[in-house]
Order: structure tokens, then C-alpha cells, then sequence
């Protein structure tokens, strides 16, 4: 397959890159990426990797699975009935730019110093990017694709199921994909503390002892992380979004 | 049999009231072809539109008798691109919930009868224009409409495939003895396929004058004299319309 031999490439190309730069700088902020490779591999083949990132899949995906079961359902609805998306725009308008990532105090109050504040918090940010995608998705649908629906006799229900969620599932993909983008971020930030597990705290922990191997097996685990979240999303258009293909 | 009284319909655009329909009224009898012609954008979509159920008029009435099944094919965005042919064609029925059996065997037939055979697990972007209609025929049959509204349904194909298409329609009415409301452009579609034909004036359209035509719906009648004659007294009662909105 042509698109697994170019993401080979790319990915020798980002070594050879990584490397050139860690020989110029000669710094031990950079280690060389052939001592990071091995470290990654002797983690993951022994286990002691396996653990961190199949908690930050987890939390990654726990995160993104909530703000999809809120955003999607109130983006159909808010972008496809006009008299609600009139009274509910103004709130996504001035709600979306907040810097989320402040509330983060509160949500410790609120649910505690545990995976469910890591999750929510990564669910709150990425449930703007997926609600007003979902929203102008459903509002770009051509006025007569609902005529045939009304034609048909489709009830407001049916109208949802077949025609409303499939034209708007090509962009709450898209969505998902600038959304995993996203939660590897947060993970990050949210894993920097109150925990002594996940890819964030191995990151910081390494940091800390100034271990710079462990902390770019660290980073080089969340590009792994996303990358395999990618490819799930990849799959999953493939099979839902198939007739796209050939457009 | 189908009843317009005085019916007048306007639209909001940019916070001004257009008429688009100026006091219409006409009948159709059960199981006559009516064609339905004008100058472009004079607002023959939404008449039919009106008639469809689409939407209601402003003022005046629209009565069918006896609460008849309708088919009706839209001239853009009828289809639905992320359904198959076969799942297009039968999405009348699947949203009546109506068996999956019973469905399959409608669609076969339907299939098999508009030449579609080996195509109905594609998906309407792989088709070309005149097969794309074809199906949006085969969908409107599916629930065995007693009559059939179609908003130019020949207009983007080719001068072949629109005469092929106009053959399949005149076959339908035949067989089927449906009522059967056609909107066109073409003087020559209207004049081959409408027994009774409706002019409209242009913009906000009033009805022109109604022309019975009684030996269209036959294969003969495309090559006779009296044919020519029809087309061209057509085409001089537009002729007026269309120069004087150039004017």
C-alpha cells in the first residue's frame, strides 16, 4: 500500500531531521534520536511503557467520546433548526473563546483530583471544536434535500437519522481529527499533575530528573498516541464515509 | 383530481416581500398529464413546490380529492449521496416501515424496469445524470404514487438522454395511469408529455393561458405534423413573455 510506505518516509525523514539538529546543537536537551528509539522500544517491549500510554489512550479517548455524545446531537440541532440556532449561537459565540483550560480549579472542586477531572476537562475544550463544526455542517445541507425528505413523508426524527447526521458526518470527522490533535495536548497538561501515571507525568517526571532520554521517549509516545488515533479515525471514515470515496 | 383556487405566494428576501405566484388557479383531472411551462424564474418550481406540499400558499387553496400517494422528483439535490441506489429507491418505503422483504422486492423490480440492473449497491456520485434520474424515477415509483410531480426532471442531460428519459416517462404514464404534473423549460417536453399545458406569465407568475393538447402521451406523436404546429403556436405564446422581461 502507497500511503503505508509514505508515512514510512515521513517518519525516517523526521528522524534524519531530528538527527542533524541534535548533532549541530550538541546539546543534552537533544538527545539523539537513536538513543530515544531504543529507550521507546526497550520500554514498550518490557512493559513499563504499556501502562502510561494505554492510561493516556484512555483518558484521551474517554475525553473525546464525551464531548462527541454533547456536541453532536446539540450541533445537529442547534445548525439545523433555525429558531433554536438563533437563541443558542450567541452562547457558543462568546462561550468557545474562553481559555478553557482556567476552569481547571473548578473542575477539581467539582468532581475531584481524578481521571474524571483529567477526562472532563479534555471533553470541555474539544467539545467546541466538535459542536460549531457539527453546527455549520448541518447548516450547509441544501434546503432541498429536506424537500425530498418531506416529499418522502420523513418524520422530524427520520429526518435527523437519514439525511441530517450522514451529510454531516464527513465534517464531524474532521472535527474528531483536529479534536485528537488537540487532547494529546491537553493530556499533557492535564497529566502534569495530581497523577503518577500517563504519558504527560512520564514527560514532566523525566523533566524533573533531567532524564532528557525518557522525557523524548515521552513525547515520541504521545506522536505514537496520536498517530494510532488517527489512523482509528482514518478507519472509521473509511467504513461510515464511503461514499465520499472517489469524489 | 387536483384543485389550485386563487392561490398567491410571496417570499421574504431581504426583509421585502416578492410575489413569486400571482392568483393561480387551474384543475387536473385524475390520470391527465399536465405540463407546466414558462419563462425562466418565473416561478414554475414554486408552483410545484405548492402542489408537492412543499409549501402552502399565501392565499387561495390547493385540494386534492381522496388523499392520494404522491411521487415527486426534484430537479437538484434529490438524491441522497450517502445512500446507495437501492437504499435511494427504497427510502420511501424504508420510512414508512415497511418490511425489509418486501422493500427488497420492490426495488429489484424497480431496478430491473429503469435499466439499472448491477448498480444498486453504487452510490449516486458514480452515476451519470441521465442514471441519477433514472433512479429519482425508480424512488417516486416505489411508493406507487397515484400522482407524480416532477420539477424538470430532464433539464442537465443531453440531448439523447433527455429523449431516452422522455421515452421512460411517456412509458410510465402509459402503464401506469397516474396523474402526472410536469414542470419544463423545454416547449417540446411539454408539448410530448402534457396532454393539458399550463403557460405561466413571468415573475410573479400568473397562468397565460391553458392549451389542451390531447394527442401528446404517444410515441407517434413526436414525428407528426400537428407536433411541429403545437411547438411552434407554444412557442409563440412565450415568445411574448420571454421578450418582453428582456425588454
Amino acid at each position: 500500500m502507497g500511503r503505508k510506505r509514505d508515512i514510512f518516509w515521513a517518519a525516517l525523514i523526521l528522524l534524519a531531521l531530528w538527527q542533524v539538529c541534535a548533532l549541530l546543537l550538541d546539546s543534552m536537551a537533544l538527545p539523539q534520536p537513536w538513543l530515544v528509539m531504543v529507550d521507546l522500544a526497550t520500554k514498550l517491549t518490557n512493559g513499563s511503557l504499556i501502562d502510561d500510554l494505554a492510561v493516556s489512550s484512555l483518558r484521551a479517548l474517554a475525553g473525546i467520546g464525551l464531548a462527541l455524545a454533547a456536541a453532536v446531537p446539540l450541533g445537529l440541532l442547534v445548525g439545523t433548526e433555525e429558531q433554536i440556532g438563533k437563541r443558542v449561537s450567541p452562547f457558543i459565540y462568546l462561550l468557545y473563546p474562553i481559555p478553557h483550560v482556567v476552569l481547571l480549579p473548578l473542575i477539581i472542586i467539582l468532581f475531584g483530583i481524578g481521571n474524571f477531572s483529567k477526562i472532563f476537562l479534555i471533553a470541555l475544550i474539544v467539545f467546541f471544536q466538535i459542536l460549531v463544526t457539527t453546527r455549520d455542517g448541518a447548516r450547509a445541507i441544501h434546503r432541498n434535500y429536506f424537500h425530498s425528505m418531506k416529499t418522502l413523508g420523513a418524520t422530524k426524527l427520520q429526518i435527523y437519522r437519514h439525511l441530517v447526521l450522514p451529510a454531516t458526518l464527513p465534517k464531524i470527522l474532521t472535527a474528531m481529527r483536529i479534536s485528537v490533535g488537540t487532547s494529546v495536548a491537553i493530556l499533557f497538561f492535564v497529566e502534569s499533575f495530581a497523577t503518577t501515571t500517563g504519558l504527560g507525568y512520564i514527560i514532566m517526571d523525566s523533566w524533573g530528573r533531567a532524564d532528557y532520554v525518557s522525557l523524548y521517549t515521552g513525547i515520541s509516545s504521545m506522536a505514537l498516541l496520536g498517530f494510532m488515533l488517527y489512523m482509528l479515525l482514518d478507519r472509521i471514515e473509511q467504513h461510515v464515509c464511503r461514499w465520499m470515496s472517489g469524489r | 383530481m387536483i384543485k389550485v383556487s386563487s392561490a398567491s405566494l410571496s417570499f421574504e428576501h431581504d426583509g421585502q416581500f416578492q410575489n413569486v405566484l400571482d392568483d393561480i388557479s387551474f384543475e387536473i383531472e385524475a390520470q391527465d398529464s399536465c405540463a407546466i411551462i414558462g419563462p425562466s424564474g418565473c416561478g414554475k418550481t414554486s408552483l410545484l413546490f405548492l402542489l408537492a406540499g412543499i409549501l402552502q400558499p399565501d392565499s387561495g387553496t390547493l385540494a386534492i380529492a381522496g388523499n392520494p400517494r404522491c411521487g415527486t422528483i426534484l430537479q437538484n439535490f434529490g438524491l441522497f449521496p450517502w445512500k446507495t441506489v437501492a437504499e435511494n429507491i427504497g427510502l420511501g418505503l424504508t420510512l414508512k416501515n415497511i418490511d425489509k422483504d418486501r422493500i427488497r422486492r420492490v426495488v429489484d423490480q424497480l431496478i430491473e424496469e429503469m435499466e439499472l440492473a448491477g448498480f444498486g449497491n453504487h452510490f449516486p456520485g458514480q452515476l451519470s445524470g441521465g442514471m441519477q434520474q433514472r433512479v429519482a424515477l425508480a424512488r417516486a415509483l416505489a411508493v406507487e404514487p397515484e400522482i407524480l410531480f416532477m420539477d424538470e426532471p430532464l433539464s442537465s442531460l443531453d440531448a439523447l438522454t433527455r429523449e431516452r428519459l422522455q421515452n421512460l416517462i411517456l412509458d410510465i404514464i402509459q402503464k401506469r395511469k397516474i396523474t402526472t404534473v410536469l414542470v419544463t423549460h423545454s416547449i417540446e417536453e411539454a408539448a410530448f408529455l402534457g396532454r393539458k399545458i399550463i403557460i405561466l406569465s413571468r415573475s410573479p407568475a400568473q397562468i397565460l393561458k391553458v392549451v389542451d393538447n390531447p394527442s401528446a402521451v404517444s410515441s407517434e406523436y413526436r414525428l407528426s405534423e400537428q407536433f411541429f404546429q403545437q411547438c411552434i403556436r407554444l412557442r409563440e405564446l412565450l415568445k411574448g413573455e420571454v421578450n418582453g422581461q428582456e425588454a
